[in-house]
């Protein structure tokens, strides 16, 4: 599928694997921590105007609302070059989200889009059927200016999901899984293709939750075909044309893997790499300081609800920190309507305007030496949301909201 | 170019969170991004890079973040070379955009010792450790990767491609 997809965006009828190609991109995106260097070295290349000033879309969101001085300058320094470009999605702390989340709601990615961004997470967007990767702040200021990036033509792997889910078990727990299956790089340059009975039933949530983490499997793009659900999601939101891509029958996959979801517990990855994942209940005697629910991998509207139905009416266990961050304003606002917020604030909970915050170690909770934290986010590597000698325990939302009753890594059931 | 330096050897695996810690990222300057450079994964980094120029590691090096600050800190901190057996896509991409030289050797990545004294040869493809005295290849790397870098980086290889329009 991304093949197509690149081949489409290069004027090409067939690219094969290895193939290195200049091609043309839909959106270029950016962030308070890239973005500064993008510009720096958009300047340097000598063009006066982006390509496109609808197709650049600049956040700030990782350190914004600004944690400190020499962050409020980085923000300024976007906010200046929006205004000079004259850049429609420029999104201001106010209305801003994280990204990942923010620019599909918005409907800035369609299927069957190229798309890059200066975020190693722009994986997420292969929900929607776009070929969308990550890329560093130099790729970015050259396709700002030039509407083009160089490619390597990835092969594929296919992962087939079958069976039924298990109570409480979402997307971050498939991909948590199929991450301890293959390791951090055991889909290094490839495309992952999500596919099978099991994909189908997820909610688009969970399905931007899983490919949003194929980089955490090496992968440069995660990508799941479009069917009724996501043609749903967009409905009102796609303000132009797309294209639907399907995998063609006979398509040679560098590998495949078929996988029962049936068998597929609530999932814990350890300290400290994305793959050191395992079955939540092997963790119940884990003691933590902290929770954190949301970034770009679970800071949506199912994981606000799932955690809502195990905080609700209970409170955190004492001496803990519990942390919500809703991905969005919209999804903020929509908890709010629903009363998600209200159960969080009395069930002891800190709720957050939107932000990157903890998940990279940034602000809005920090670990301090020796404390551990259970998080909805997608690295645990070393220092990754504090101190170095600190740890992170990836998981999905209903085990983050249970541990953050139990005061140590719990699954729902014990906690009811 | 050849180039003759001394190696600090690493691991599998090692990201741009220990390569260059996010608490950093509130600012683009280079020498301060060095100053931090690897400070999660090894304190005595900057120590060994006065002396030693080359990093040699094994798989997916780089992994995790887009952050080009990572090679931009490795670079500042003097290093000259990486070499290791596979790195994460977007961390060889950011290299090679910004003239970082990036090697893919399995063979010297599983037998370069810390400290070993290696000599480099860019064009040739070889790799001379002097200490043990033995000699490894490097992968090839497509002519259009080499252009960028010896164009010095994406930026200056996009500047003469415009020009060249």
């Amino acid at each position: 599928m991304a093949q197509k997809i690149l081949a489409e965006h290069c004027g090409q009828e067939y690219l094969k694997a290895g193939d290195l190609v200049n091609a043309r991109v839909d959106l270029v995106l950016g962030n308070d921590i890239t973005m500064p260097l993008a510009i720096e070295e958009f300047k340097k290349i000598g063009v006066s105007k982006v390509f496109n000033k609808d197709r650049v879309v600049i956040v700030p969101d990782h350190f914004a609302p600004n944690k400190d001085i020499k962050s409020a300058e980085q923000c300024r320094f976007l906010r200046r070059f929006a205004e000079n470009q004259k850049i429609t999605n420029y999104f201001e702390v106010g209305k801003m989200g994280i990204e990942h989340a923010l620019i599909p709601e918005m409907g800035l990615v369609l299927p069957g889009d190229l798309v890059v961004g200066a975020d190693s997470h722009t994986c997420t967007y292969g929900a929607l059927g776009a070929a969308s990767t990550g890329v560093g702040s130099t790729d970015a200021a050259v396709a700002m200016a030039t509407g083009t990036l160089w490619f390597m033509v990835p092969d594929s792997i296919k992962f087939i999901y079958r069976g039924l889910l298990k109570p409480w078990v979402t997307g971050k727990d498939l991909i948590l899984y199929t991450i301890g299956l293959i390791g951090v790089d055991g889909a290094l340059y490839m495309s992952m293709e999500f596919v099978g009975p099991a994909i189908k039933t997820l909610s688009m949530d969970s399905r931007f939750t899983m490919c949003n983490m194929a980089i955490e499997a090496g992968g440069k793009f995660g990508i799941i075909e479009v069917d009724e659900k996501t043609e749903k999601y967009l409905k009102n939101k796609a303000g132009r044309d797309y294209k639907k891509y399907k995998a063609d029958a006979d398509v040679h996959y560098y590998k495949t893997y078929d996988i029962d979801c049936s068998k597929i517990d609530l999932q814990v990855s350890a300290p400290h790499l994305p793959s050191n994942a395992g079955n939540a209940r092997d963790c119940r005697n884990i003691k933590i300081d902290q929770v954190v629910i949301g970034s770009c991998t679970n800071g949506r509207m199912e994981d606000l609800k799932i955690a809502f139905e195990i905080l609700k009416g209970k409170k955190v266990s004492k001496n803990i920190r519990v942390i919500i961050i809703p991905a969005t304003q919209n999804i903020y606002l929509a908890a709010l309507n629903k009363g998600y917020i209200k159960a969080f604030i009395e069930s002891g909970c800190a709720v957050s305007t939107p932000t990157c915050g903890p998940c990279l170690g940034g602000h809005m909770g920090i670990l301090a030496e020796g404390e551990r934290a259970i998080s909805t986010t997608n690295r645990n590597f070393v220092g990754r949301m504090g101190h170095p000698k600190s740890e992170v325990y990836l998981s999905g939302p209903a085990v983050a909201a249970a541990s953050a009753i139990a005061g140590r890594i719990a699954v729902p059931e014990e906690v009811f | 170019m050849i180039i003759r330096d001394k190696v600090i050897k690493y691991g599998n695996d090692v990201n741009t969170d220990v390569i260059i810690p996010a608490r950093y990222l509130n600012t683009t300057n280079e020498e301060e991004l060095a100053s931090h450079c690897f400070e999660d994964l090894d304190e005595n980094f900057k120590q060994k890079a006065l002396t030693r120029k080359i990093i040699v590691a094994g798989d997916n090096f780089g992994c995790g973040s887009s952050r080009e600050h990572a090679p931009l800190a490795i670079k500042a901190s003097g290093i000259k070379l990486v070499i290791a057996r596979t790195f994460a896509r977007i961390f060889f991409r950011n290299a090679v955009n910004t003239a970082l030289p990036v090697l893919l050797s399995k063979e010297a990545s599983e037998n370069v010792n810390d400290g070993d004294e290696l000599e480099v040869d860019l064009e040739m493809g070889l790799i001379n450790d002097l200490t043990t005295g033995k000699t490894y290849k490097i992968n090839q790397i497509p002519a259009f990767i080499q252009e960028i870098i010896s164009s010095g980086g994406y930026i200056n290889y996009t500047k003469k491609k415009l020009g060249s329009l």
